[in-house]
C-alpha cells in the first residue's frame, strides 16, 4: 500500500524528518507514536502533501506510484485521506456540500459522471447510521462551532463518505473525552477493511486500546528508532518517552 | 436552469416572457460631442418628448452646472469629461464582427463557462445574428399576460407618452433632479431605461426583468428606471446580466426610482458585471448610480446585489421608510479583483414609526482591489421604535487587497435599537490544505469559502439568478490566489 524510503523533509530549511522509512500494507493498521516535536505531524502532512514541507529525499509510494511531486487534491484523489488534528472552519459550507463538492472532484479526477443525488444521499445515510451521527448535524456549517468531538466525528464522517486506501488519523485522540473517543474509535474500526490500512499518530496509548495496532513505530528526532507489536505502546506508557531518548 | 442550452433559449423564445420591445426605434446619427443646453433640447426633441419633460431635462441641467463632481468616495480615478461624450446615439444597427471568430477568445471562454447559447454569445459580442429573435408572437404574449393584470412594463421613453400623468407624478420624487451630481446629469441627458407599474392590489406574476440577456446589448449610457408598487401590489424585478457586459462608453450613470406605496412590496435584484478593466487595471467601465426607494405606510423594499464588475463603482440603493411599520432591506456582495474600486453600501432613513431595516454586506476583496463598505442609518426624530440591523464582513484574498467600512449612524429618537456587527477575515492556506485533501482543488476550493461566505445574501437572490450568480463569483475571482 504505502512505502516510505528514506524520506527527509525541511521546512524554512529547518530539516524535521531525517529518513524515515516505513512500509504499511494492506488491512494493517500502524500506530505511530513520539514525544512532542518529534516530527510526527510533519510526517502526516507531507505524506498528505502540504506544500509548506520541502522534500529533500526519498520516495513516498502509493500502490507501486511515487506520489511525492503530486499536488495534495492529486494524492486525496488516489486515496489518501488526513484526519485533521485541527480541523478548519469553512463558515457558509454545509458538512453536506462539502462531501458532495469532495466526492464530486474526486470523481471529475478519475473521468467519471457525479454521483447523483439519490446515491448521495443514501450514502450520506449509511455512513452516518454507521458512525450514529445526527443528521441535523449534517447542515451545519463545516466545523463552525463544532466541540472537540464533533470535530473528529466529522473528520472520521468524512473518511468514511470518501472511502480512503490510506487513513492518516493525525492526533485524533486529542481533546477528546474518554466517550467521545469511544465513539470516534469504533467508527473508524468499522471502516477498517483488508483493503484499506491505517496509520494512527499518536501522543498517549489510550486510543490504541480501541483501535489496535498491528504495529508501533516509535518517532523520535525525524527518525523511526523503534518498531514492534502492540505491546511496544504499553512499555512506551509505563516506561515514558525518556527512556527512548536516553537510548538514541 | 443553470445551463441555458440552445434549446431551452429557443423554447424561451416560442412560450413567453421574453421582455422584448425595449428600444426606441429611432433612425439617426450620432450627436456631435459636448453638452449645453441646446443639445438637451435636441435630445429630447428626437425623443419626440413633450414639453413639460424638455424643462424638467434643462432644470436638472441648469442644477448640475453648479455641482461639483463628488470625491468624498474612497476611490481613485481620472475623472471623466463632460465635454468629450456624446450625448445622444441611434442604436447600432450594424454588427460589429462578421463571425465569433474575430472575438475576443477571452470573452467567449467566459461565456461558455456560464453556459450561454452561441446565439447568444454571438448578440453579446455584437455579432451579426442569422436567427429571428424579435419574434412578435413572444412579445405579444408577455405583454398580454401583464396587461390582463394592468401591469404597465415598457421604456421610460414610451411610459412618457403613454402614460404621462404616472411619469409626471413620481418621476424624481425619490432621487430628485438635484439630488447629486451623477443623478442631475443623468436626469438631464437619460437616454432610456424601464418603467413599471403594478396597479393596486396586484400581485405580478412573473418575475420582471430587463435582463433577458438579449436585450442587454445596447444598453444606454444614463439609463433610468423607475418603478411604482400601487397599494398592496407586489412586485419582484431584476436588473443586469450576468455575462460580462464589453462597453465602448466608459462611464456609466444610472438612476433607478422605487416607490412602494401603502402596504406594497418591491423586490430589486441586480447583477452588475460591467467589464472591470483588464489585469493591469486599464479601461474598464465607471459605474456611478443612484438607486432609491421610498416606502410608504406597511410597505416594503428590498435591494439585493451582487456586484463583479466595473473598475470603479459607487453605489448606494437606499430606503426611504417613510410611512409606519415599513421595511427596508440590502443584501449585497460586492467583488473585487486585479486594479477594480468599489465603494458601495446603502442608506436607511427611517422616518416613520416602528420602520425596521436590515443590511447585510459581504465585500470580497483580491489583487489589488479596494473594496468599501459604506452606509448611513438614520433614525428621524419621529420614527419611534425603529429598529437596525447590519452586518458587515470582508474577505480578503491575498495580501495586497484593501478592505474598508464606513458605517454611519445618526439616532434622534432614543426609543431606537441599532445593532452594527463587522468581521474581516482571509482565505486561509489551511483552509485551502484541507479542501485539498480532501480532492477539492484550489480553484474550486475558493468558490466553496467564497459562496459558504456570501450564502446569506445569494439566498436571497431569485433561484436562476442565484445559479448563475454564484458561477459569476467563482469566474471573478478566478486565478486569484496563487
Amino acid at each position: 500500500m504505502l512505502t516510505i524510503k528514506n524520506l527527509h523533509a525541511s521546512v524554512e530549511d529547518k530539516e524535521i524528518l531525517k529518513g524515515i522509512n516505513l512500509e504499511v500494507k494492506a488491512g494493517e493498521v500502524h500506530a505511530i507514536m513520539g514525544p512532542n516535536g518529534s516530527g510526527k505531524s510533519t510526517l502526516s502532512s507531507v505524506i498528505a502533501g502540504k506544500e509548506d514541507y520541502e522534500v529533500t529525499d526519498g520516495e513516498i509510494i502509493l500502490e507501486g506510484e511515487d506520489i511525492g511531486e503530486l499536488a495534495p487534491e492529486e494524492r486525496a484523489h488516489k486515496g489518501v485521506f488526513l484526519s485533521f488534528q485541527y480541523p478548519v472552519e469553512i463558515p457558509g459550507v454545509s458538512v453536506t456540500n462539502f462531501m458532495k463538492t469532495a466526492i464530486n472532484e474526486t470523481r471529475k479526477a478519475k473521468g467519471e459522471e457525479e454521483m447523483p443525488a439519490n446515491e448521495m444521499l443514501k450514502l450520506i445515510r449509511e455512513k452516518s447510521e454507521l458512525l450514529e451521527i445526527d443528521r441535523k448535524f449534517l447542515s451545519r456549517s463545516l466545523n463552525e462551532g463544532f466541540s472537540g468531538g464533533e470535530k473528529k466525528r466529522n473528520e472520521i464522517f468524512q473518511m468514511a463518505m470518501l472511502e480512503p486506501k490510506l487513513a492518516i488519523l493525525d492526533e485524533t485522540d486529542s481533546g477528546l473525552d474518554i466517550d467521545a473517543l469511544r465513539i470516534v474509535a469504533n467508527g473508524v474500526n468499522k471502516l477498517r477493511s483488508k483493503d484499506n490500512a491505517v496509520i494512527v499518530i499518536t501522543h498517549y496509548q489510550r486510543l490504541l486500546d480501541y483501535i489496535v495496532p498491528d504495529f508501533v513505530h516509535v518517532l523520535y528526532n525525524g527518525k523511526i528508532v523503534k518498531s514492534g507489536g502492540k505491546e511496544l505502546a504499553y512499555e512506551l506508557e509505563e516506561k515514558g518517552y525518556d527512556w527512548i531518548k536516553a537510548e538514541n | 436552469m443553470s445551463k441555458y442550452t440552445e434549446e431551452e433559449l429557443k423554447v424561451e423564445l416560442e412560450n413567453k416572457e421574453y421582455a422584448y420591445g425595449f428600444y426606441t426605434d429611432i433612425e439617426s446619427d450620432t450627436f456631435p460631442v459636448g453638452l449645453n443646453e441646446d443639445v438637451i433640447r435636441a435630445l429630447s426633441m428626437k425623443k419626440e418628448e413633450p414639453e413639460w419633460m424638455t424643462e424638467w431635462r434643462l432644470e436638472a441641467f441648469r442644477a448640475w452646472e453648479q455641482m461639483a463632481e463628488p470625491e468624498w468616495a474612497n476611490v481613485h480615478y481620472e475623472k471623466p469629461d463632460f465635454q468629450a461624450i456624446s450625448y445622444y446615439s441611434a442604436p447600432k444597427k450594424k454588427p460589429k464582427y462578421e463571425s465569433l471568430d474575430e472575438v475576443d477568445p477571452e470573452l467567449l471562454d467566459t461565456f461558455k463557462k456560464l453556459g450561454i447559447s452561441i446565439d447568444e454569445q454571438k448578440v453579446l459580442a455584437g455579432v451579426a445574428v442569422d436567427i429571428v429573435m424579435d419574434s412578435v408572437s413572444v412579445a405579444t404574449t408577455f405583454k398580454k399576460t401583464l396587461a390582463e393584470k394592468g401591469i404597465i412594463f415598457c421604456s421610460i421613453s414610451e411610459a412618457i407618452k403613454e402614460h404621462p400623468e404616472l411619469v409626471k407624478k413620481y418621476l424624481g420624487t425619490v432621487v430628485p433632479q438635484k439630488d447629486n451630481f451623477y443623478a442631475a446629469l443623468n436626469s438631464a441627458v437619460f437616454s432610456d431605461g424601464s418603467f413599471c407599474y403594478i396597479p393596486k392590489g396586484v400581485r405580478c406574476p412573473m418575475e420582471l426583468s430587463t435582463y433577458f440577456r438579449i436585450n442587454q446589448a445596447g444598453t444606454g449610457q444614463f439609463e433610468r428606471t423607475l418603478v411604482i408598487a400601487d397599494e398592496g401590489s407586489y412586485v419582484s424585478y431584476l436588473e443586469g446580466c450576468t455575462a460580462p457586459s464589453r462597453d465602448e462608453n466608459q462611464l456609466h450613470a444610472a438612476v433607478v426610482e422605487l416607490i412602494a406605496l401603502d402596504d406594497a412590496e418591491i423586490k430589486y435584484s441586480t447583477v452588475q458585471n460591467w467589464f472591470p478593466g483588464n489585469k493591469e487595471g486599464k479601461g474598464g467601465v465607471y459605474n456611478f448610480v443612484t438607486k432609491r426607494g421610498l416606502c410608504e405606510k406597511n410597505a416594503k423594499i428590498s435591494w439585493t446585489q451582487v456586484e463583479t464588475g466595473s473598475a470603479v463603482t459607487w453605489k448606494y440603493p437606499s430606503c426611504v421608510l417613510k410611512g409606519d411599520n415599513s421595511v427596508g432591506e440590502f443584501y449585497s456582495i460586492a467583488v473585487t479583483n486585479n486594479y477594480q474600486q468599489a465603494d458601495t453600501g446603502t442608506k436607511m432613513i427611517h422616518l416613520g414609526k416602528n420602520t425596521k431595516s436590515t443590511i447585510i454586506s459581504k465585500g470580497i476583496s483580491a489583487g489589488k482591489s479596494q473594496n468599501s463598505y459604506r452606509g448611513l442609518v438614520q433614525i428621524g426624530s419621529r420614527a419611534e421604535n425603529a429598529r437596525n440591523f447590519s452586518q458587515c464582513d470582508s474577505l480578503l484574498m491575498g495580501n495586497n487587497c484593501g478592505a474598508h467600512t464606513f458605517p454611519y449612524i445618526e439616532s434622534k429618537n432614543t426609543t431606537a435599537k441599532i445593532e452594527h456587527e463587522a468581521t474581516t477575515s482571509k482565505i486561509g492556506e489551511d483552509q485551502v490544505f484541507y479542501c485539498n485533501q480532501r480532492g477539492i482543488p484550489t480553484e474550486k476550493a475558493i468558490a466553496l469559502i467564497v459562496n459558504g461566505f456570501s450564502k446569506e445574501v445569494l439566498n436571497k437572490l431569485p433561484m436562476e439568478f442565484a445559479v448563475e450568480a454564484q458561477k459569476l463569483l467563482e469566474i471573478s475571482l478566478e486565478g486569484s490566489v496563487g
